[in-house]
């Protein structure tokens, strides 16, 4: 597993600006992926609201369990590369996977499972990619030399930006 | 993984000491629960006091250990931390679940 950290104090920043990037590259297992969200959320977790980090945390454990299942459902040894940018903005995420290309269905905001529904019913899944939705925003994907590169980002500052759709 | 089950109050109290509660775990969790339901009470409580992080297999976990008790048995959620509430509450499956409030030590900490 490869772990580092770079710091990027490019030019283009304004004067005194510092950008830190996070950078975690790590084996596509669900083991892994909670490494890499401890690592994330240690390097962060003192910069963000308490919301904020359970925020990211849960975006970014479901964009990586999908990977790790779906994209990767062949098996192999496949690599999910996470950067995380902490700017004015928010939070910047991308994460790079070699699997299998995302399903485009994946990128529609989908509506919520139905919960009205009788006991036996009830949905067990379906709520990955709508969490994602809700809680991120530009969320774009782009299939660029046989990778899988998905980006979004975690608006930072609104009082409570968690509580937004509920 | 940890699971605990005890009888309380003529409820069975199953508490899982674990800080995640995510895909990593959430097969063995279903698995281990239908296990320990198998002591017969009419009453389950989960107690989530411990779990500070719930992702969408975790939940979809404990949606089915619900399903899977049989008509007449009760699953109730308790010690509801921060961020697994919002999961609940995000996702609506707050409506679905019987899920006890906090005691006030609780709601304290919440607020800080």
């Amino acid at each position: 597993m490869l772990a580092e950290q770079m710091r990027d104090e490019g030019d283009e920043g304004e004067p005194g600006t510092r950008r830190d990037i996070f950078q975690h590259r790590f084996a596509a297992d669900q083991h892994a992926v909670r490494g890499a969200l401890r690592a994330a959320m240690a390097r962060f977790k003192q910069e963000i609201r308490a919301e904020e980090a359970g925020a990211l945390e849960l975006v970014l454990a479901e964009i990586m369990n999908n990977i790790v299942k779906h994209s990767y459902a062949g098996g192999g040894d496949g690599t999910i590369s996470l950067s995380i940018l902490r700017d004015q903005r928010g939070i910047s995420c991308s994460v790079r996977d070699d699997g299998v290309p995302l399903p485009p269905a994946c990128l529609v905001v989908p509506g919520l499972p139905k919960t009205a529904v009788a006991k036996a019913d009830l949905p067990e899944g379906g709520f990955g990619w709508y969490l994602i939705h809700t809680l991120t925003c530009d969320l774009g994907y782009r299939r660029e030399a046989g990778q899988n590169l998905l980006a979004f980002r975690l608006p930072l500052g609104t009082p409570d930006g968690l509580d937004q759709l509920s | 993984m940890k699971l605990s089950a005890e009888a309380c109050d003529g409820a069975l109290v199953v508490r899982l000491g674990e800080a995640r509660l995510d895909a990593a775990i959430a097969i063995q969790f279903k698995d281990q629960m239908r296990e320990v339901l198998l002591q017969p009470s009419p009453r389950v409580v989960l107690d989530l006091s411990d779990v500070g992080f719930l992702d969408s297999s975790g939940l979809g976990a404990i949606v089915s250990v619900m399903k899977g008790l049989s008509p007449g048995r009760k699953l109730e959620l308790r010690g509801l931390t921060t961020n697994v509430e919002k999961v609940f509450r995000l996702t609506r499956m707050d409506s679905v679940f019987s899920i006890r409030a906090n005691g006030p030590d609780t709601a304290l900490r919440d607020a800080g």
